[in-house]
């Protein structure tokens, strides 16, 4: 196979990745040719400023946050950047709540606290699960099934609860938002869960189900919505592409041979990028022919990450020429760009 | 770190020891800790029980050492305490309960040698949770661990029970959960895993961990079972199947022939959690090294650390139940030593039974200060080896510290 990417200098983080979903948040800030990175490590995101020439590098680090005390040992379960039309807001979701922040990680701008049980319960609560919806929402998961919808305002920290989305049984694991920038797709967001269900969903001051798409007894882990399709990366190693809305299943790629654990669209080019426990990034296209109704999916390009196991990655840009990688126990942000 | 200009600052701190997860109790499932316990008691078991052998102890001095440190980690209170929903331990608390059901023995390890026992064990189980192909193997690495036990105490048929007994319980509590659950326990075990990175001589040996101290994963083999083999694309119209096409997956999978058995006894396909040191020469169970690769395991071990007060509470209440061997006389107490290699460089083999250099302590003498009236301030007494002054109880915890100061 012709190398598609190749290896470039690699980014050393401040401390190691944690085992989780979707472990890799990146922010391009085209005006300023830089790129924001964000890992997770336990109770601390790692979040690296990389300017586009390689020379300049600034770190910070984010802590969990827990009741009115500023630092917790709470585990963060996710870091992502929610990008809106008015603004950019960093938002990371751990056991025991939701902080949101300015994109560069220097301001808290809003909390919001969990219901946490008092005594320990059998189930685990934690909110997992970001994305950004049309104008002003930030969707965030939770374990006990619910999607939180917030009503974001175009600037200052009068963030409110607008609305709790309650269709899933099990934990979110993924959310995504439609990504290819048109309007004319109906569904706006996608939830995902433990159990592998999908729910589509319409934005608005009350959030309409649109469908909700079964699993098969395998959990969902990761999730992008593209042109009304719904790519939906399972524990089996499995991707599959559903057309959002109805619900038909177009295809299934038996992709890889652990669970998946990130997967990423660059939505300019409809290349798909899948990594998985594996040790394997994979790189695949997708065409959509909306007269036929039909998907294409097609195999690019393989990338394997020698001993470790792969939690997230990511492409940096929209046509994705360049893509980055994070694994466990790995203190460093892989990086390849096109060749 | 920058500041903005108004509003809350975040506090980021200079060193990354602080946000070492080792540190930490934090747990995101509440259904870790059996796992975990007993995970960990059955690697500590293999290795206790290959070290006795390679002392050469008598055979039946050995079983009773094997018979009671299983009936303690067994122990039906014990379970009861642990199979509750609550967060993980700390390395600090696990390193002292287990080192409590070690001394339900007449067997005695010093604190070094309880280090190294912790690095292997804490090493194996990495390397198992690292390995399983899917996340409900973690069931069948701790029935490896359980079969394996029982083997070890086969000849006690009260003990063969007990286990068989744990192994129910923990059949009940495992077998609903789903398997992003189990993942969930997975990662939360990960997160408590993070950054060790010890480098153990069997492992180097039989090449499974590379010298950098990361673990060789490898890409071939056979697929969790019921899963595909990676490589093939199907394309659905109306939901029925009407092509398939292949890709290059650029590795090896094969499709997984049997399922594991999930029950009280049977193939668990899987080799993670068997005793692996039953072939392995004397110097098998050893640490390649003192020193860890990372900065941050050493703050670990020896920074001294105050246990939150609700996990003093809780530890006070388990090992309450716990009776330490009394050694009269005729028992005389025997030592394990894990430290026949003092200086790999300079290729000493030590005689077994001497301690030629005082080996790094722990220090506990903050965790001492803390737990005055607490029963766990009597237990933490007995592995203090400067004798230093602390409210201790005058009972028999210090018959015990003193046959520990002979030796």
């Amino acid at each position: 196979m012709a190398k598609m990417y190749h290896k470039e200098k690699s980014i050393q983080i401040k401390s190691s990745a944690s085992a989780l979903y979707n472990n890799l948040g990146v922010l391009r800030i085209a005006p300023r040719c830089l790129t924001y990175f964000t890992v997770v490590h336990a109770n601390v995101v790692n979040m690296v400023s990389a300017s586009w020439d390689g020379l300049n590098y600034s770190h910070r680090q984010l802590q969990s946050k827990e009741g009115s005390m500023a630092t917790s040992s709470s585990l963060i379960m996710q870091a992502a950047w929610c990008v809106l039309p008015s603004r950019d807001l960093l938002v990371l979701t751990s056991q025991k709540g939701i902080q949101m922040y300015e994109s560069d990680g220097s301001i808290m701008v809003y909390w919001h606290a969990l219901d946490t049980p008092e005594t320990p319960t059998a189930k685990a609560v934690f909110a997992r699960g970001i994305a950004a919806v049309r104008e002003n929402y930030i969707c965030v998961g939770v374990s006990s099934g619910s999607v939180l919808v917030f009503d974001v305002p175009s600037k200052g920290s009068n963030i409110t609860l607008s609305e709790v989305l309650e269709e899933h049984k099990e934990a979110i694991t993924d959310m995504a938002s439609e990504c290819s920038g048109s309007l004319e797709c109906i569904a706006d967001l996608v939830s995902a869960d433990d159990s592998g269900l999908l729910c589509m969903w319409k934005s608005g001051d009350d959030f309409q189900l649109l469908n909700k798409i079964p699993g098969f007894d395998t959990s969902c882990s990761s999730v992008k919505l593209w042109k009304g399709t719904v790519i939906a990366g399972y524990g089996t190693g499995q991707i599959r592409l559903y057309e959002g809305v109805t619900g038909i299943l177009h295809a299934e790629v038996n992709a890889h041979a652990r669970w998946i654990y990130s997967l990423d669209i660059a939505p300019f080019t409809g290349l798909l990028l899948s990594a998985a426990e594996d040790s394997w990034v994979r790189v695949w296209h997708l065409t959509l022919t909306p007269e036929t109704n039909s998907v294409e999916i097609e195999h690019m390009y393989n990338e394997c990450i020698t001993d470790t196991q792969i939690c997230g990655a990511k492409f940096c840009d929209g046509d994705g020429y360049a893509f980055a990688v994070t694994g466990y126990d790995l203190s460093e942000i892989i990086r390849y760009t096109q060749v | 770190m920058r500041s903005g200009p108004t509003g809350h600052y975040v506090t980021s701190w200079g060193s990354t020891e602080a946000s070492c997860s080792a540190f930490l109790a934090k747990g995101m499932s509440q259904r870790t800790l059996p796992l975990l316990i007993i995970n960990l008691g059955g690697e500590m078991l293999y290795i206790l029980d290959q070290r006795l052998r390679a002392q050469d102890e008598r055979d039946d001095k050995t079983q009773r050492v094997m018979n009671d440190i299983a009936a303690a980690l067994f122990s039906k209170t014990f379970l009861e305490e642990i199979l509750k929903p609550q967060d993980v331990f700390t390395h600090r608390a696990l390193r002292t309960v287990l080192t409590r059901i070690a001394h339900a023995s007449i067997m005695r390890l010093n604190p070094a040698s309880m280090d190294k026992l912790y690095d292997l064990m804490t090493m194996a189980f990495k390397y198992q949770i690292l390995l399983c192909t899917r996340p409900r193997d973690l069931l069948l690495i701790t029935f490896n661990h359980t079969d394996g036990i029982k083997g070890l105490v086969k000849d006690s048929h009260n003990l063969v029970n007990q286990i068989n007994e744990a192994q129910r319980q923990l059949i009940e509590l495992y077998t609903p959960l789903s398997d992003g659950e189990f993942q969930l326990i997975r990662h939360t075990l990960l997160v408590l895993f993070q950054d060790m990175q010890t480098r153990v001589s069997i492992f180097l040996e039989e090449k499974i961990q590379n010298p950098n101290g990361r673990f060789v994963l490898s890409t071939s083999g056979p697929v969790p079972y019921g899963y595909e083999v990676p490589g093939s694309i199907r394309w659905f119209t109306k939901g029925r199947e009407v092509r398939r096409t292949v890709f290059p997956s650029g590795e090896n999978y094969t499709r997984a022939l049997n399922d594991a058995s999930f029950n009280l006894s049977g193939d668990r396909v899987t080799h993670l959690g068997t005793n692996m040191y039953t072939k392995a020469s004397p110097g098998d169970s050893q640490p390649s090294d003192t020193s860890n690769s990372t900065r941050k395991q050493k703050q670990v071990e020896y920074a001294p650390n105050l246990l939150a007060t609700e996990e003093l509470n809780f530890l006070a209440k388990l090992m309450g139940g716990m009776e330490v061997q009394k050694l009269s006389n005729a028992d005389a107490g025997f030592k394990v030593n894990l430290l026949t290699l003092e200086q790999e460089d300079e290729g000493i083999c030590v005689v077994e039974g001497a301690e030629q250099q005082s080996p790094k302590v722990i220090n506990i003498q903050a965790i001492q200060d803390q737990l005055v009236n607490t029963e766990l301030a009597r237990i933490a007494g007995e592995f203090s080896k400067d004798g230093s002054p602390t409210e201790r109880h005058l009972n028999k915890g210090d018959d015990l510290l003193a046959m520990m100061d002979d030796m």
